[in-house]
């Protein structure tokens, strides 16, 4: 490990001119946001913009001394950090102010902080140190589970304090480990996972349950050599089904058909284990575990959903899918977001001249709802203007973790390009109707001190670790 | 199938943000430049067009009074999400509703169209100036109530109800029809206000506003540059004289049945009654909708407009339209003499009542004989030259339309009825072809039968003859303040089918039937200064008792007032329409009465029982 000697030299100026780019257009579109006749004045401290440039002062001067400290720091007090954040987020839950039904924030003096914006960065310098360890095995059993660990802990709390938004953050560190080694199978898996879920919330059991039957079976055709087995085994089931359907209407009996499916398809999967035992066929086994653990996934879910989700997320995504509209009520924040931005055109209305967000129509304008404002105000150019910024930032901060020559800096900084990526994608896509509201910031942009200085932290953390490498 | 190369993995990870990148991109992409609605989305949002409206035209009457004003009157309007609680009993004692309508408005304007909670909606409409004067002190104790000012219609006499109509609030189906109109507008639903309302209501201005999320007024749109001033609504001069409508209103008190004036020379009408009467203030305001319900209920049907509506058989009013045809086709001369015995002997016969015999035309006006004009119809119907009863009807007909009858007149009023006069075909319809002939229609000869005239068209007989052959579309409007004239429909003249010079007898005898001593069928209509002509009327009618009718000008040569009366089920014409004709004349061509003891007696008399004079 050989240093640089000048700090300044290494420094990645593209990065930080991104970043002071993002900031600055960040404050004055909050200035455009609660923008008034009656405080015009940008310098206007009982106004959110002239908060926000104390705000930005406070995070330069972070980002000042952070590229001072020496990036051993980082390293050595790693699960120092995190065990710190884990303690904040303790205290917020247990002592927090309650903000919008969330105990997520301390309050020091007049100064509220948002723990769960500072646990990112510290959890993602403990799984650095975890994972940049030399010949670390991520798919060792051992340490999944340490990364598990490290990763739910603080999602866990966080959801404790009942911010699921937040917590959701963690998930994207799910790149961060595929980078570090998680298959493509497993990547594609989730994936399917994903479209799995929204699937169980718009269709039915039954058709779920089946279709989850014939994937597996299609599976086996393409995998499988005993193809005819396959067929004889799928088609039985069915009969099986039928049969058992039309008995039971004959008999009187009213039971719902997913039941059936579920238990034709239960009845099937001791034979197809023992066809697998006697024929000594592994495959069958995986596609067993698939099935299994797909159906149960399915069925979990569209009980967790309609069962235990409380109920406004479950009408936000209700929404979102199309199942239900509701402009005056659930889905009021989206459709006036979708206006706002919408109403903006190619060009947009101008700097100030935003009628949507300067009159409120938009709720959280300044925090969560930000993009609204560049969408009104400066229209589709703006838009894809600070959307190509988020974007090279992230694909520069890849090449930059690349380049790294230490483990640590790049587990590091594909954190910081996980939790950037999930904060933009997410945000962004939540204004324009792309994604449920949950209620996180759009990085450097949004109104509020500790976001601002939990990502200035992020960034410049690994700024320092890539200037030294 | 694991990959181990893991720089392969920065491409797919970057891949992955990338397409993430473009799916938001081209979602934004269709929200701000392909999708154009969130634009005019955006602009509902943020412009309130708050709609500024004109005071409604004033409307005077012949000689200059203010007959309809305008009161000022409040909408109590409600922002949902700004109100707090508060003390619902005190602010429904102020507005002088209950407890429970405060709850239910609440529940209303949740169900009308268009609700916001974020918008005003109507709490309570048209709140009285009084009201308004306690609120306006305690308003700040409600926060999200306010009130917009409306103006609403006063009556200083309170009179005319049936021809000044009223004023209510649009429906949906005519804002579909006319997109003039939008929700919470008044608009004339009857009456002189709905033939008149687009002079009447003015033309509404916009002032466009900016307002925030809380529907809190922000400023004006670019400073008012697209902002309209309402422009009032003119004024109108009615033809009525209010005196003369507010005295025969009272003379009709407890009657039923209608009185029509009219100036012969112009068409003017100058008092349109029709009674039983109700006080327009009723239909003005919140409780319109109620009282239209108990007024639609009563029995004697004070909302409907007899003087337009009502098709009546015109009696022996109608003797004068036969004669006239009769002396027009040569089929009766003035000195042709009929003998009556106490009736028409021929066919079903018709009966007669006690009078000298046998009687010239103008006697026979006098003294309203039924057989003479039974020869006298049929005379016209198998006139010898035209072959056939048909033929002849055929002009008889063609004669009483040219009196307006069987047709409307055109009046500028709503729902005026035609009447009705019958046709061929109709009587081929209902006997069968060549299956009738003079004797079977006999009774259109004594105005009964298949015909059907309104007061106005009895009323405008009556003008006809005064002016000896012609008439004006009768019309309630003499002029519209800034705007040249009135419709040239009613400055068009109509000439009947019948020769000035044959009318000489009839008014001949209408001065005989009041002025001619003995036999004369309404001598108490006599004036001693005024020469007054008249004609009775006794209508059968399947009601009750017979319908007294009169029809009367006057002064004899130089007319200036045309009337007719019908009163419902009151008997002989010369009992008591006569007299409540001649009181009007006198009324509006002197000014004052003579007859203090007649006019009393008629005030006093009560003609509410349909059977009173059947046997």
């Amino acid at each position: 490990m050989q240093e640089r000697n000048s700090t300044w030299g290494g420094l990645d100026w593209p990065t930080i001119f991104i970043y002071l780019a993002l900031v600055f257009m960040g404050w004055i579109n909050i200035y455009a946001a609660v923008y008034s006749d009656e405080h015009n004045s940008i310098l206007d401290f009982t106004q959110r913009y002239g908060m926000q440039l104390v705000w930005i002062i406070f995070a330069f001067a972070l980002a000042l001394v952070i590229l001072l400290i020496d990036r051993r720091v980082y390293f050595v007090f790693a699960y120092f950090f995190y065990g710190l954040a884990l303690l904040s987020l303790i205290a917020a839950l247990l002592f927090g102010r309650v903000v919008n039904g969330a105990h997520s924030w301390l309050q020091f003096g007049s100064v509220g902080i948002q723990p769960a914006e500072f646990t990112k960065f510290a959890t993602i310098l403990a799984l650095a140190k975890l994972i940049g360890v030399f010949n670390f095995k991520i798919l060792q059993p051992s340490s999944l589970l340490k990364i598990s660990i490290i990763i739910l802990l603080p999602a866990f709390i966080i959801i404790l304090q009942n911010d699921t938004g937040s917590a959701m953050v963690y998930g994207a560190l799910i790149l961060l480990l595929y980078r570090e080694g998680l298959p493509n199978w497993f990547m594609l898996f989730l994936l399917f996972m994903v479209i799995l879920f929204i699937l169980v919330i718009i269709a039915s059991n039954a058709f779920i349950l089946i279709t989850l039957f014939c994937i597996t079976i299609l599976l086996y055709l393409i995998y499988g050599d005993k193809q005819k087995e396959a067929i004889i085994y799928a088609i039985s089931t069915i009969l099986f089904g039928l049969a058992l359907y039309f008995t039971l209407k004959y008999l009187g009996y009213k039971i719902s058909s997913t039941y059936i499916i579920l238990f034709s398809m239960l009845i099937g999967t001791p034979l197809a284990i023992a066809y697998a035992f006697l024929r000594r066929i592994h495959f069958i086994y995986y596609l067993t575990i698939f099935l299994v653990v797909t159906t149960s996934f399915s069925l979990s879910v569209d009980y967790g959903y309609h069962k235990v989700l409380p109920i406004h997320q479950q009408k936000r995504i209700n929404d979102l899918l199309g199942i239900e509209a509701d402009p005056q009520g659930w889905g009021y924040n989206v459709n006036q977001s979708k206006i706002a931005i919408g109403s903006g055109g190619f060009s947009g209305k101008g700097f100030l001249g935003g009628t949507q967000t300067k009159f409120n129509f938009v709720p959280e304008q300044s925090t969560d709802f930000i993009f609204c404002t560049v969408g009104e105000e400066w229209g589709f150019i703006g838009s894809s203007v600070v959307l190509s910024l988020f974007l090279i930032l992230i694909l520069r901060l890849i090449m930059l973790a690349e380049r790294q020559r230490e483990s640590f800096a790049r587990v590091y900084g594909y954190g910081v390009v996980s939790i950037l990526f999930f904060h933009v994608a997410v945000n962004v896509g939540m204004t324009i109707g792309l994604f449920p509201v949950i209620g996180i910031p759009l990085p450097f942009f949004s109104y509020g001190g500790s976001s601002l200085w939990a990502f200035t932290i992020l960034l410049f953390i690994f700024i320092k670790l890539d200037s030294s490498r | 199938m694991q990959l181990n190369i893991t720089t392969d993995k920065k491409y797919i990870i970057s891949s992955i943000i990338l397409i993430v990148f473009i799916v938001i991109l081209i979602k934004l992409f269709l929200l701000q430049i392909v999708e154009q609605s969130y634009k005019l989305s955006a602009s509902n949002n943020v412009f309130r067009y708050i709609p500024q409206y004109p005071a409604r035209g004033l409307v005077y009457d012949r000689n200059g009074d203010l007959i309809v004003c305008n009161q000022a009157a409040y909408d109590l309007m409600v922002i949902k999400n700004e109100v707090k609680a508060f003390d619902t009993v005190e602010f429904a004692s102020i507005l002088g509703i209950s407890k429970e309508q405060v709850k239910a408005s609440f529940i209303q304007i949740k169900r009308m169209k268009g609700y916001s909670p974020y918008k005003p909606s109507v709490f309570l409409k048209q709140i009285s100036t009084k009201t308004y004067a306690i609120l306006q002190e305690k308003l700040y104790k409600y926060p999200g109530f306010d009130v917009h000012p409306r103006t609403l219609r006063t009556y200083p006499y309170k009179m005319a109800s049936h021809l000044f109509g009223y004023v209510g609030e649009v429906d949906s189906s005519i804002i579909a029809k006319n997109p003039y109109y939008q929700l919470g507008d008044y608009i004339g639903v009857n009456g002189l206000e709905k033939s008149y309302e687009k002079e009447l209501r003015g033309k509404k201005g916009v002032k466009i506003f900016m307002v925030d999320v809380h529907n809190r007024i922000k400023g004006s749109y670019e400073n008012g540059l697209y902002d309209t001033a309402a422009v009032v609504g003119k004024d109108i001069v009615c033809t009525i004289d209010a005196k003369l409508q507010s005295y025969g209103e009272n003379l009709m008190v407890n009657k039923i049945g209608s009185i029509v004036a009219i100036e012969p020379k112009t068409g003017e009408v100058l008092a349109m009654i029709s009674s039983p009467i109700y006080d327009p203030e009723l239909l003005v305001g919140r409780n319109r909708k109620n009282n239209v319900k108990i007024l639609q209920s009563d029995t004697l049907k004070p909302i409907f407009n007899r003087s337009l509506m009502a098709p009546y058989p015109p009696g022996s009013t109608f003797k004068i339209v036969n004669g006239l045809i009769g002396l027009q086709e040569g089929t009766v001369y003035p000195t042709t003499r009929y003998g009556c015995a106490g009736g028409f002997p021929i066919g079903r016969g018709v009966g007669c009542h006690i009078h000298p015999s046998p009687l010239a035309f103008t006697q026979a006006i006098q003294m309203s004989c039924n057989t003479y004009f039974c020869y006298v119809f049929r005379g016209i119907i198998d006139k010898p030259m035209l072959g056939s009863a048909e033929a002849g009807f055929s002009i008889w007909k063609k004669h009483v339309e040219s009196f307006g009858f069987g047709n409307r007149l055109n009046i500028d009023l709503p729902n005026e009825q035609r009447g009705t006069v019958p046709s061929v075909s109709f009587y081929d319809r209902y006997f069968r072809k060549g299956g009738w002939n003079s004797l079977t229609i006999i009774s259109l000869s004594i105005g009964q039968g298949e015909l059907g005239a309104t007061p106005l068209q009895i009323a405008n007989l009556s003008s006809i003859i005064a002016n000896r052959g012609y008439y004006y579309s009768p019309h309630v409007v003499k002029e519209i303040k800034e705007f040249d004239g009135i419709d040239p429909k009613y400055t068009t003249k109509y000439t009947t089918t019948i020769d000035s010079t044959w009318f000489d007898y009839v008014v001949e005898g209408m001065d005989m039937a009041v002025n001619g001593g003995a036999g004369g069928t309404a001598l108490n209509a006599a004036l001693p200064n005024i020469r007054i002509c008249g004609k009775t009327g006794t209508a059968q009618n399947p009601h009750g008792a017979d319908h007294s009718v009169f029809i009367a000008f006057a002064p004899k040569d130089d007319p200036k007032i045309a009337i007719a009366v019908y009163i419902e089920n009151a008997g002989f014409g010369g009992t008591w329409a006569s007299p409540i004709a001649s009181l009007m004349i006198e009324k509006y061509l002197a000014d004052s009465i003579s007859r203090p003891d007649l006019e009393k007696y008629i005030q006093d008399a009560v003609l509410l029982d349909r059977h009173a004079g059947k046997k």
